[in-house]
């Protein structure tokens, strides 16, 4: 019998001579199904969102057909209702708020504890499922003819005079609330009372800060629209006036409840993201992140300030002049903690030795795109611009450069930097780039005419607009297809790896963290020995001096 | 191992102090396979249920809200809504859920004392007690209904001293019963939860080192009891 080393052999059946991980220690379907290991609920998880985040597409490359044209010729503009609904409905429950905490945070944040499981492992199985229940509620209404709402359900609209399925698709939204929920919960008391020895607060690393910011805004505000929801199906099944003012309700109040979730919610998509790219801005630059406290800190200031901007989506729904100046002031405070972490995040890359590879391409995209996003969102605090710009195209662009050019940016840095832990495989690094740099030049194609069309005036949520604004939308719909091919490639690659990519080692970028202490695919309890954290987050040489000791001992 | 917290303080030798190679403190038949010991089990199971308690108040804060808003909106007919009813069932129902408490911080109690049969009986009679909330509740529903004042097309109740008033009345009632309603609900998963714990206990699941689901159980039930706290005066008794 020869003596081939693991690496030397091209490819080997793991369940023969490959080392016992999460991936190979059981077979089966039911051992997927029923599993309770937060690595293979967060593999279950990648397959949930990819598929809603492809539907979500699909509608989003309807519309954009629809708009190549002034004519309203491809829909009627029902159709077009329900497609601009549903896109909204399926990307933002069932993929951008789980995206990131449910799969990237699910499978790492335990690792980066040095924790075997999450706390609640039962728990986070039921919240896989739940979410999975009213993902089925949504499915059920695409299939059964759509609703047409908007994605804000607003009043008296939803519960009086819309004919489509309001009730089921709201229903699977609550739902799915739950799920979120409890993931948050999960990680809270995960983040709280599973931390490895010597792992103290101030040791954690960045991205853990964030999930745990994101936790905190989950649990208190999801709440809000799950009771919101609640009183909003009372009102449709009963024909009551809660919201509605032919019935004596107030719509203003539905739309500050909504608020107090939906705009939290915002942050709910974009904090993770910041948590993925304090993690690959610090292994691409192999230095400590610039001010760890101001970035760990700020992310708790986004949590908190989040609860008190809501009313800014309703300067124009009639609520006092005091308190829109109120709000509009506290919207343009909490630029202050996001722009502490893009100026960190930058002045951890000056001077340092950065490498290209693409989770890092995917942070400066991240970088750029968050900036422009964030800066237009300065605008929209102001109340005159709002006033102006409200309900246009404008406002189209800004949250997309937030959501598409932040949230999406960073799960998919996020999904390549941690892909050989995941799988133990590297993915192929010249179609990575090739598909970054379409990602990063179709979304600005799509989205940038957008702000240009919408400050002179395009509204939103029309099939049909004026013929001079034609040259942009066709350069939009031109950008959609250019980041819908980038979108498409890495399914194809990431799935080409799991066979034929390079084997991963156990830290193939040479970063800080437990979680590249650890074997890729990692074992089923992620460690064979529960590790002992000596070195501050993202200190290369304690970290490097730590690891010598291990191997020596 | 790690830093110790107040359940390590409060039971020295349950948990992590003894040496790790301590087979006992490890080999504890409901200690889940992700936690150190029983301590750190203890800790996150009831932080958690912090936590979902804290979920519970802005989920029920929502609709406080909302009834704030509609009670300053509509004084005159809110005020005839809450007049309507009957107080005095109300009250009888407070007592019986301020009794279930009581039994329930009872049963807590016998599970850390490892008294098996004084646990479970208050366990039953917690249950029986909320059981008897809930049909009173029930009851209390049937005759609101008989009376023409459920909320939507069956609504038919007219106010006769003021009738403008009875469009406010309604909106009062699908307050009443939204909010009653989900308390009810959070009182029946209660119930459910409540026989799956009688069956631990009689079965002697629960002792000095582990007790903590009930402790969790009693953190939840106190807090449906809180938020009936909050809605007899302001569904019976502000007018």
């Amino acid at each position: 019998m020869t003596t081939t080393t693991i690496d030397d052999a091209p490819f080997i059946e793991p369940s023969a001579t490959a080392p016992r991980n999460y991936l190979n220690d059981e077979y089966g379907v039911m051992s997927w199904l029923l599993t309770r290991d937060h690595k293979r609920i967060a593999i279950l998880y990648i397959f949930s969102v990819t598929i809603f985040f492809f539907v979500g597409g699909i509608f989003a490359f309807l519309m954009r057909l629809e708009l190549l044209t002034p004519e309203g010729d491809l829909f009627t503009s029902d159709t077009y209702n329900k497609l601009f609904t549903l896109h909204g409905i399926v990307m933002i429950f069932f993929f951008l708020i789980p995206a990131i905490p449910a799969v990237l945070g699910n499978f790492i944040l335990p690792i980066m504890l040095g924790a075997k499981d999450l706390a609640f492992p039962k728990i986070n199985l039921l919240s896989w499922y739940i979410y999975m229940i009213g993902g089925t509620f949504g499915v059920y209404v695409i299939i059964a003819g759509g609703v047409d709402t908007g994605w804000t359900f607003y009043t008296p609209f939803s519960t009086q005079y819309s004919n489509t399925h309001v009730f089921a698709v709201t229903l699977g939204a609550f739902i799915t609330g739950f799920s979120s929920i409890l993931t948050g919960l999960n990680f809270l008391v995960t983040i709280h009372r599973m931390r490895a020895p010597g792992l103290t607060w101030f040791r954690l690393p960045l991205f853990v800060w964030s999930i745990y910011a994101t936790s905190v805004v989950i649990m208190l505000a999801t709440p809000v629209l799950a009771i919101t929801l609640v009183l909003l199906m009372v009102e449709r099944v009963l024909h009551v006036g809660i919201f509605d003012p032919a019935l004596g309700g107030d719509p203003v109040l539905y739309q500050h409840m909504f608020w107090f979730y939906s705009h939290p919610a915002v942050y709910i998509m974009i904090l993770p993201g910041m948590a993925v790219i304090s993690e690959c801005v610090a292994a691409f630059t192999r230095k400590k992140i610039f001010g760890y406290k101001f970035v760990a800190f700020s992310s708790l200031a986004i949590a908190f300030l989040g609860f008190l901007v809501w009313a800014h989506h309703l300067f124009v729904a009639g609520i006092s002049i005091y308190s829109a100046m109120i709000f509009s002031f506290l919207s343009m405070i909490v630029a202050v903690p996001s722009a502490i972490k893009v100026f960190n995040w930058t002045a951890t890359m000056y001077r340092a030795s950065v490498s290209w590879q693409t989770p890092m391409l995917y942070v400066l995209g991240f970088i750029g795109l968050f900036t422009i996003g964030g800066v237009t969102g300065l605008f929209l605090a102001a109340l005159g611009i709002d006033v102006h710009v409200h309900d246009s195209y404008f406002v189209v662009a800004h949250f997309h450069y937030i959501m598409v050019g932040g949230t999406i940016m960073a799960y998919l840095a996020g999904i390549h930097y941690w892909w050989p832990k995941i799988t133990g495989r590297m993915y192929p690094e010249w179609w990575a780039r090739l598909s970054a740099l379409l990602v990063f030049v179709g979304f600005n194609l799509t989205f940038f005419p957008q702000f240009l069309v919408g400050y002179v005036g395009m509204p939103r949520r029309y099939h049909a607009y004026a013929p001079e604004f034609q040259v942009l939308n066709v350069l939009s719909t031109a950008g959609a297809t250019i980041l819908a091919a980038g979108y498409v490639l890495p399914m194809i690659y990431l799935f080409w790896s799991l066979k034929f990519g390079r084997k991963a080692g156990a830290n193939p970028w040479g970063a800080v963290g437990l979680e590249w202490t650890t074997p890729s695919p990692p074992p089923k309890e992620n460690f064979h020995e529960t590790p002992v954290v000596t070195w501050d987050a993202y200190d290369y040489p304690a970290f490097l001096k730590a690891m010598r000791e291990t191997q020596n001992a | 191992m790690r830093n110790p917290t107040l359940y390590d303080l409060q039971h020295p030798g349950a948990a992590g102090s003894q040496p790790a190679d301590d087979a006992a403190a490890h080999h504890h038949p409901f200690l889940q396979h992700h936690f150190e010991d029983l301590g750190q089990q203890h800790e996150a199971s009831t932080l958690g249920m912090w936590f979902f308690v804290a979920q519970e108040i802005l989920f029920f804060g929502g609709i406080f809200c909302a009834y704030t808003i509609y009670r300053v909106m509509y004084p005159a007919a809110w005020s005839a809504g809450a007049h309507h009813q009957n107080w005095k069932i109300g009250l009888f129902n407070t007592i019986v859920l301020i009794g279930s408490s009581l039994t329930m911080a009872l049963a807590v109690w016998g599970a850390q004392a490892a008294k098996r049969k004084f646990t479970t009986l208050m366990l039953v009679l917690t249950l029986l007690l909320g059981s008897a909330f809930v049909g009173v509740k029930g009851y209390e529903y049937r005759e609101h209904i008989h009376e023409g004042l459920f909320p939507g097309s069956n609504f038919t109740y007219v106010h006769h001293e003021d009738p403008s008033l009875t469009h406010g009345i309604e909106l009062f009632m699908v307050f009443y019963f939204t909010m009653t309603g989900l308390h009810a609900l959070h009182m029946i998963i209660g119930a459910g939860l409540l026989i799956w714990f009688i069956k631990r206990a009689w079965r002697g699941d629960f002792g000095e080192e582990y007790y903590s689901p009930v402790e969790i159980m009693g953190l939840y039930w106190h807090f449906v009891d809180i938020v009936w706290i909050f809605l007899f005066p302001l569904l019976y008794l502000i007018h």
